[in-house]
């Protein structure tokens, strides 16, 4: 059985429902993601866990037990605080220390531990400090050191690396996963950053306006979103108009007006004639002056590079189909001294492979 | 090139910003302290005041001054300080009034904190009105606020009656309220208690309602969240208000005057006494310094038992 399951739960606040029949499950061990756009309710959702907020209706059953009436300080669930909450008249030693002296765990034994969480985190000369005398990554870390210390069941995190700048947050992100994997706490995370989750999770519930859209492993959620919503919001994605023209058992064949026929794989319940969209990641896409058409599974597709854009490491073309669609390429410029392949409107040819994309139907 | 002019411009501002303040500390501060404390070691005169150092010839108006290397034991004494600890009288004086202070202190404490934290926790219009209700008292005169105090506690009051008849229900004697301890520590409550409620409430106030949140979420009951977060946070407050109310309560003579017995006088009224009846001041000059010495002291012990306290934690 599940570690967490959460069943049909709804928060209303006045006649704004900000958690919409939001159902799913969190396996022990798991670190598990809730994913969304600001607002979409995923605060409100583990406020709710934490037990700060009540649910309207549906069930919070933690370890077997519904937990609707537990207060938070009854729950064998802590939270590290998006702005860390750290006390600061408390050293950090003391800030770790204070989860155990509320559990009533014998003065003897809580040094020790404190100890323990403080080499996990790697703040073992900042014992003494206090948390203004910290970075922000050392208070961070603090904060959660002192929602570890005794071993909740259940670790919420809601945005906790929002704070930081963009080098300390790959650092961070690394030390997390290490930490979650040696402690083997069940981690529930917040973020709206797609980045961040995908390279987190082990599964990641998307979230759009208080509902879950789509609660796969991050390779899933990635490769086949499940609505335009999904697909837009992870990273980037070529969402093409295209009609069903004929089913097939291993393949479908889609209609991209203008442009051409291209083929997918089937997609359950589609029907000819149905509209949708074809869902293709840049990197997906080759690109070339002109490609070598040996491949039966590919469709070519003629245009013209509209703009580029120089990453560094990649650089995007945005290349012009006939129909004047937009289609959002991109090449590594691994080649020495290269910078770019095309500039403006040079004439390119594109292709893709009938497994590169995906359809979603609507 | 800019930046000397600049800093000379700097430092002469800051001078002339901060040279009124200074010049009437020293003159209305520090000059009347310093001959408070020369006038303890002098003589009274004959007909009270100070025994005079210069005498004025009445006819042709010329000063000799009486006090020379030869004739000063005649006009410097250290007497009037023996006589404080001569009679314990005035140790015990000193030991009520601080009892009573401290009371007044204790009881505002009490009473300000659920107020202010209240007050701190209500609406932000709720809130204001709640601090103008606080200070609303000082827009009357203090005197006639005693005096309606002694109305209230006055025999023929509806709060007296009520009083007396529930002692009266259990075989007590009545009582009377006014010109007693009681009737001085509610006067010295009532008046010093904004002192109290106002800096807790500008503490309170700031207090970051995610710490209680992350204390509860760590395991923190409602008492725990208070004793390990809120109380430790309001530190700083209650300190300021604890010497915004227990120091004047200590010197208070008008309210042991008009609400107190014969035996509720306070330090304040023996230093009102000496100055205005007895027409003593040498040893009125000396009760004040002995007052300064001991809140002094008393502020010591607290610094000290702070930091040690600190220390320990
Ligand atoms: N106490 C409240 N009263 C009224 N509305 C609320 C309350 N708390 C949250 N909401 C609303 O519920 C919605 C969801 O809020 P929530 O804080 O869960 O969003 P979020 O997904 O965490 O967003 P963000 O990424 O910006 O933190 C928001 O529209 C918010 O305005
Ligand atoms: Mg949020």
């Amino acid at each position: 059985m599940a570690l967490l399951e959460i069943r049909d739960v709804v928060k209303r606040f006045g006649d704004f429902t900000a958690v919409n029949h939001v159902s799913l499950a969190v396996e022990a061990g798991e670190f598990f993601t809730l994913l969304g756009p600001s607002g979409c309710g995923k605060t409100t959702l583990l406020r709710m866990l934490a037990g700060f907020e009540r649910p309207d209706s549906g069930e919070i059953v933690l370890d077997g037990i519904n937990v609707a009436n537990v207060p938070p300080e009854k729950r064998p669930v802590h939270t590290v605080f998006q702005n860390y909450a750290l006390f600061p008249h408390m050293t950090v030693a003391q800030n770790i220390a204070f989860p155990l002296k509320m559990a009533g765990v014998p003065q003897a034994q809580i040094a020790g531990r404190v100890d323990e969480l403080l080499e996990d985190v790697r703040l073992q000369e900042f014992a003494k400090r206090y948390p203004h005398e910290l970075s922000g990554g050392q208070r961070q870390r603090v904060a959660i050191a002192r929602a570890l210390v005794n071993r909740p069941k259940l670790l919420l995190l809601d945005e906790p690396l929002s704070a930081l700048d963009a080098k300390l947050r790959e650092q961070m992100q690394i030390e997390l996963i290490t930490l979650q994997k040696e402690v083997g706490i069940t981690f529930v995370y917040v973020t709206h950053d797609q980045g961040e989750a995908l390279a987190l999770s082990h599964r990641i519930a998307v979230m759009n306006k208080g509902h879950v859209e789509q609660l796969d492993a991050p390779e899933h959620i990635y490769s086949y979103p499940k609505s335009r919503f999904v697909a837009d919001f992870i990273g980037q994605c070529n969402l093409l108009e295209a009609t069903v023209s004929e089913l097939g058992p291993e393949r479908m064949t889609l209609e991209i007006a203008g442009v051409g026929l291209c083929h997918v794989q089937p997609v359950a319940g589609a029907q000819v004639g149905q509209k949708g969209c074809l869902a293709l990641r840049p990197e997906k896409i080759k690109l070339g002056a002109t490609l070598p058409a040996d491949d039966s599974d590919e469709v070519h597709f003629k245009g013209k590079v509209h703009d580029c854009l120089y990453l560094g490491d990649v650089t995007i073309y945005i290349v012009e189909l006939d129909n004047g669609m937009l289609v959002e390429t991109m090449l590594p410029n691994s080649a020495p001294g290269r910078a770019k392949f095309f500039d403006d409107n040079d004439l390119v040819e594109l292709a893709w492979r009938y497994d590169a994309g995906h359809f979603i139907l609507g | 090139m800019s930046k000397p002019v600049y800093g000379i411009g700097g430092r002469f501002a800051k001078w002339l910003i901060s040279a009124p303040p200074l010049v009437y500390l020293l003159v209305f501060f520090a000059l009347p302290a310093l001959i408070m404390v020369f006038a303890a070691f002098r003589f009274p005169g004959d007909y009270g005041g100070l025994l005079p150092l210069v005498e004025t010839d009445p006819e042709t108006g010329k000063q000799t001054v009486l006090i020379t290397l030869d004739t000063w034991r005649d006009y410097l004494t250290f007497e009037n300080f023996g006589r404080f600890f001569e009679d314990s009288i005035y140790i015990e004086l000193f030991l009520k009034s601080f009892w009573y202070a401290g009371l007044t202190t204790l009881i505002c404490l009490i009473l300000a904190y659920p107020l202010s934290w209240l007050i701190a926790r209500s609406h932000k219009k709720t809130r204001d009105l709640l601090v103008l209700l606080v200070i609303l008292p000082f827009w009357s005169n203090f005197l006639i606020r005693v005096y309606a105090w002694m109305i209230i506690l006055g025999p023929q009051s509806y709060f007296s009656q009520a009083v007396n008849g529930v002692l009266g229900v259990f075989g007590i004697e009545p009582v009377s309220l006014l010109f007693s301890e009681f009737a001085v520590i509610v006067g010295l409550v009532y008046v010093h208690l904004p002192f109290m409620v106002l800096p807790l409430y500008a503490n309170l106030e700031k207090h970051d309602m995610s710490l209680l949140d992350a204390a509860q979420d760590l395991g923190a009951n409602a008492w725990q969240r208070f004793w390990r977060v809120t109380w430790p946070l309001s530190l700083p407050g209650v300190w300021a208000g604890v010497a915004l109310v227990f120091i004047p309560a200590l010197g208070m003579f008008a309210i042991p005057d008009l609400l107190g017995g014969t035996n509720s006088m306070m330090i304040g009224n023996l230093i009102k006494q000496q100055y205005l009846d007895s027409r003593d001041w040498p040893f009125g000059s000396v009760l004040s310094i002995m007052l300064t010495l001991s809140v002094l002291l008393l502020a010591l012990v607290a610094a000290w038992a702070g930091s040690r306290g600190k220390k320990k934690d």
